[in-house]
């Protein structure tokens, strides 16, 4: 087996065991002002830094870079991730130098710009989402669920209705809302999904009393299915009182299409690091807007971005910042992700248009029903029906001990990165791929011709399989003992093999 | 598959032997998980027990999942060794395996071997 650190294959050392004594890639030129005297209490006798030129350092970073695989290798169909293609446009108006020389805490006169660009998108994302009002602040997902979470709390609260303590979350959805709701006391209580995909209705009702606070619902579901039922789910909720969220992760499907506030969704999360196109993972930073129906509007957190003086034809309105009536309060220091986050998604929304975001939609669930049409022959679809963006395939077959990582691993044979695997839950050994509308039919099927040899080898040389990847820097890590092994230090190369 | 005849078996993939009160998960439920490498108890001896209350987390390098009582009833001992050796949930689920006793330990929706035989088959369909 080949594994990571025993192998003869050299491991990239840290930058700190690249340091030297003495190197360094700067020279500071002789200070024009006296040198001051530190006080003696500030000083220490050591700094570890590391200790390197300035090529020692680029090379380095170079060398990781190209361990790494992005969207701007190839193909990155992990579902429910919405791994699209980010247009490097945005990564020229993020860098203007007005967006990137501003300080949150300048005065609001001397950042009209930046403020109108996050007025503007607080009403664009209101238009695509059909809701009242949108805070920008959350940092990603999961922190727009928890806000969310803490307005419906506060909702309820000013009412007086202080018994409700269960959330609803189906099995089908994203697997941080039991956990966004688990982190403010709530009980989460688990809805099964119908043999369609759907939320089941009947085990819906059968929860349903004063004593549920909400129902989070990802829709289209993980399954990449839309539910055939939402009208329907939405009024039971709302029928004892409960509020409906809505986790907006697979928003790509329903741009243009359909607006979660028009069928009754309470309020939702976007993740503008998923749908428009600001970069997801390492390259982040993500941001998780939240939107909410008018009632509940004064609660969201403070400050939004508001129009302070209106302009006419000759002046323009003074953008600034506004406090909603009950609002929650601050969900983050300062405004939110502006550079990374909402510079990109403005900038992304402008470039497509009304039109365009439609037609965004439109191909990533085309693109997503054509890889099911040509894998179900091959790969068991448990939930087949028309898919929205993406669809969850099984990972094995009659009479193999291929299993869903195996097949993950092999793709990387084929300079795929692999699907998301083993969720949704429901799934045995569930790869669930969602392939977003920046690809062409020729990556598509040549994604799709991978998966059906792979398949193929799995019943002609499971071992391909079993022992992949092959063609990697490294091969198949430990998995089990990296989790069950936790060492979190690092060595020089020299002392890897003696140590492990 | 090993589903023991002697013990009671629950839609949650728990297991509970009503003759010395002891639970833990079933050959199913680890094979479903695949390799365990994290448990943590999360009730201590004297704790009341009701049904599906949460007793313990597990992760495997597929999947986390809590671990729900059978059963109610009072807590009397508990497998403290097994956060040191999480494997043992998959090489011997049903014996050193173990993860809380409980005594009084009334059943809540259970059922028998053969039962939960037909039930995990129907599943992995």
């Amino acid at each position: 087996m080949n594994n990571t650190l025993t192998s003869s294959k050299i491991v990239e050392p840290t930058i700190f065991d690249l340091s030297s004594p003495g190197r360094n890639g700067v020279s500071f030129p002789d200070p024009d002002v006296p040198r001051a005297k530190l006080p003696e209490s500030l000083l220490r006798a050591d700094l570890p830094l590391p200790e390197l030129a300035e090529v020692d350092v680029v090379r380095h970073y170079m060398r990781l870079s190209k361990f790494n695989y992005s969207v701007d290798d190839g193909f990155y169909p992990l579902g429910s991730c919405t791994m699209k293609y980010n247009p490097k446009i945005n990564e020229d108006t993020c860098r203007l130098p007005g967006y990137m020389f501003t300080h949150p805490l300048q005065p609001i006169e001397t950042v009209q710009g930046n403020l109108a660009l996050m007025f503007t998108l607080q009403e664009w994302l209101k238009e695509i989402s059909g809701f009242e009002a949108v805070t920008l602040q959350p940092a990603a997902g999961a922190h727009g669920e928890f806000t969310g979470v803490l307005i419906m709390r506060a909702y309820h609260k000013s009412r007086g209705d202080d018994k409700r303590v269960k959330m609803l979350i189906p099995d089908s959805a994203h697997g941080t809302n039991p956990a966004s709701a688990g982190m403010t006391g709530l009980t989460i209580v688990q809805i099964p999904s119908d043999e369609r995909g759907n939320i089941d209705l009947k085990a819906l009702k059968e929860q349903c009393d004063d004593t549920i606070f909400g129902l989070m619902m990802t829709n289209p579901n993980t399954l990449g299915m839309f539910d055939e039922h939402v009208e329907e789910v939405i009024q039971i909720v709302h029928d004892c009182g409960g509020l409906v969220y809505g986790d907006g992760a697979n928003l790509n499907a329903l741009l243009g299409i359909i607006r979660p506030g028009d069928i009754g969704f309470d309020l939702m999360h976007f993740n503008l690091h998923k749908t428009f196109a600001v970069p997801h993972g390492g390259g982040g930073p993500g941001s998780g807007p939240v939107g909410v129906a008018a009632h509940l509007a004064d609660f969201l957190p403070a400050p939004l971005v508001g129009v302070l003086e209106e302009g006419d034809d000759e002046t323009p309105p003074l953008f600034g910042f506004v406090t909603p009536r009950k609002s929650i309060g601050r969900m983050k220091a300062f405004h939110g992700h502006f550079g990374g986050g909402h510079v990109r998604a403005f900038t992304y929304i402008a470039m497509h248009g009304p039109d365009g975001l439609k037609d965004i939609s439109q191909y990533a669930v085309l693109n997503a029903n054509y890889l099911l049409a040509r894998l179900r022959n091959t790969y068991h679809v448990p939930y087949d029906r028309i898919c929205m963006h993406e669809f969850v395939a099984e990972g094995r077959f009659d009479g193999s001990d291929v299993r869903a990582l195996d097949i993950a691993k092999r793709l990387m044979d084929y300079k795929f990165h692999p699907p998301t695997n083993y969720f949704p839950l429901i799934v045995h050994e569930a790869l669930m791929i969602e392939p977003t509308e920046t690809e062409n039919k020729d990556t598509l099927d040549a994604f799709a011709d991978a998966l059906i040899k792979i398949a193929d080898e799995a019943k002609t040389q499971p071992d391909l399989l079993h022992n992949a990847p092959s063609t990697t820097q490294f091969g198949r890590m430990d998995e089990v003992k990296a989790a069950r092994e936790l060492v979190l230090c690092c060595w020089l190369p020299e002392d890897y093999a003696e140590k492990i | 598959m090993n589903t023991p005849a002697n013990l009671k078996y629950a839609k949650s993939d728990e297991w509970f032997d009503p003759a010395s009160g002891a639970m833990g998960i079933t050959d199913y439920a680890q094979s479903q998980l695949s390799d365990i490498v994290f448990v943590e108890i999360l009730v201590e001896v004297g704790d009341m027990l009701e049904v599906g209350k949460a007793i313990a987390s597990v992760e495997s390098v597929k999947a986390s999942a809590e671990i729900y009582s059978p059963v109610s009833g009072k807590v009397t001992a508990v497998n403290s060794g097994l956060s040191d050796k999480p494997e043992t949930l998959n090489s011997d689920p049903f014996n050193a395996g173990w993860m809380i006793k409980v005594e009084g330990g009334k059943a809540g929706d259970v059922m028998d071997a053969a039962a939960y035989e037909k039930y995990c088959a129907e599943r992995t369909h």
